[in-house]
């Protein structure tokens, strides 16, 4: 891998729905190990743009070039659907505001953690469920719970599955869409601990859509601020959070709540 | 060797209030000083004059509205009133500490980790990064029994001083200090002012806002009064 090079490289990008921009004329680099939060409220286009960059919509206009393992450059957009599917096998994930929608509520947890094992190539049965143990340890799910469905789960549970079942592949960019925003504050801190723990521990990149800046400050790098579709201001977190620049941010960062 | 880690340079601070009906507070105007190797250099002037702002222009943490803060790091130079984020990222991991005035919390990390994970997150490996969380907390007369909880449920002076010890342990050319010893009673206020002094000794440089005026004259080469520097307010019709 290339450490000049950033993981993700986007430019001029937008989404249209019909002949409405959910997003337009973004702009960003993504580096390897970096956390980048995206905050807004919503219909900012924050969650169209999470879209956009996972594939999940297409792009109407601009470019998304992804540096892939071997550190060759691709244009997203020139991707078969093959070779898509390959990256979300191995090189990508998604952590869903809905834990139900990222897993298999009545398959076992370990079932959901072995699966993406299973899907890139493991066979041996013993190995799988011993990798998946690892993994519900490193969450903080109780191994003895390696046999019971999600749907049996808190729901600070399950969001911690679906973050091991997107993590057991070691994939190198993760998305997320507003990961604690369904959970108890004393939950959402425990979540957020172990997502900061993690990211730090695998460097990962991640992309995380928020409306909590909370959240952006406790576990990202860089903060995107998104309006209408766009992007109005953006740097460091902390000088976002602490100097914001434009009048919206200055908005956003006075109207939260001193805990 | 004898040119300055830091070299702040015709530096103007505004703030602009968008909720204000776009009101514009200047800070400070051509502001101009260095801190070189080894040298204590204190921020003064009244409160509100802008020393913390100063402070925060200087670790990135405040948007620079004109002028240059130049930092001379072991790889290079780099102005961090123009860098991007990743630029003041790694200045902030290879180049310089910051010290606040109150901890920002990790929940449910206990206080030695909270020490020791400057070290760990610049490739010390853990064993030897506790090893030296622990000397510098003992130094520091927090007690080993707390060393495993959380520094949230600490007192306000226990907090500060595993603060500082969080900001001493590593070892950077220049270290920014708002208010060490605020909060703090005089023994532990005499082991700040040592440490402070040991880094100097080392060769750190230091640019500090000291409100103790014993600590400062016991730490400081001199004073940079940020009020000869303070903007003309404007007027608001």
């Amino acid at each position: 891998m290339n450490d000049a090079q950033p993981l993700l490289e986007v430019r001029g990008a937008g989404h249209a729905y019909g002949d409405r921009y959910g997003c337009r004329d973004v702009d960003l680099d993504l580096w390897p190990g970096e956390v980048l939060a995206v905050v807004g409220e919503s219909g900012s286009g924050k969650t169209t743009l999470l879209g956009a960059l996972s594939q999940r919509l297409s792009l109407t206009e601009g470019s998304i070039r992804y540096q892939t393992v071997d550190g060759t450059v691709v244009n997203l957009a020139e991707l078969s659907e093959a070779a898509v599917r390959r990256l979300w096998r191995t090189d990508w994930g998604f952590v869903h505001q809905n834990p139900a929608d990222g897993l298999r509520m009545h398959v076992s947890a370990g079932g959901n953690v072995g699966e993406p094992l299973m899907a890139v190539g493991w066979r041996h049965y013993g190995r799988v469920r011993a990798a998946a143990a690892e993994w519900l340890e490193r969450v903080e799910i109780p191994v003895d719970r390696i046999d019971d469905a999600p749907v049996t789960f808190s729901g600070g549970m399950r969001q911690r599955l679906q973050i091991a079942r997107n993590l057991v592949v070691s994939p190198r960019l993760v998305f997320m869409d507003e990961p604690t925003s369904g959970l108890d504050v004393s939950v959402q801190a425990r979540l957020l601990d172990l997502i900061r723990s993690l990211v730090t521990e695998l460097g990962l990149a991640v992309v995380i859509v928020t409306h909590d800046l909370g959240v952006a400050r406790l576990i990202s790098h860089r903060t995107l601020v998104m309006k209408d579709g766009r992007v109005i201001e953006s740097g460091l977190t902390d000088r976002v959070l602490d100097d914001p620049q434009a009048a919206y941010t200055q908005l956003l960062v006075s109207s939260i709540l001193q805990g | 060797m004898n040119q300055p880690i830091l070299a702040v340079s015709g530096v103007d601070k505004t703030f602009t209030m968008h909720l204000q009906d776009g009101q514009r507070l200047p800070v400070v105007h051509e502001l101009a000083f260095e801190v070189r190797a080894g040298e204590c250099v204190a921020l003064g002037g009244a409160s509100g004059a802008g020393k913390s702002s100063v402070l925060k222009m200087v670790y990135g943490n405040y948007a620079t509205s004109r002028g240059s803060i130049t930092l001379q790091g072991r790889s290079g130079a780099v102005d961090i009133a123009t860098a991007g984020p990743r630029q003041v990222l790694a200045a902030r991991r290879d180049t310089m500490g910051y010290v606040s005035q109150f901890l920002h919390c990790v929940p449910r990390v206990g206080a030695l980790q909270v020490v020791a994970e400057p070290l760990i997150e610049r490739g010390m490996p853990a064993p030897e990064a506790r090893e030296r969380a622990a000397q510098l907390l003992t130094r520091l007369a927090i007690p080993e029994r707390l060393w495993s909880l959380p520094p949230a449920t600490f007192s306000g002076g226990e907090q500060q001083r595993v603060n500082i010890a969080r900001g001493f342990i590593t070892e950077l050319p220049l270290l920014l200090l708002d208010e060490p010893t605020a909060s703090l009673d005089a023994r532990n206020r005499d082991v700040v002012t040592e440490l402070i002094r040991g880094k100097r000794a080392q060769g750190t440089a230091i640019l500090g806002i000291f409100h103790d005026a014993e600590v400062r004259g016991a730490v400081a080469d001199r004073v940079v009064d940020v009020e000869l520097f303070a903007a003309v307010t404007e007027a608001v019709a």
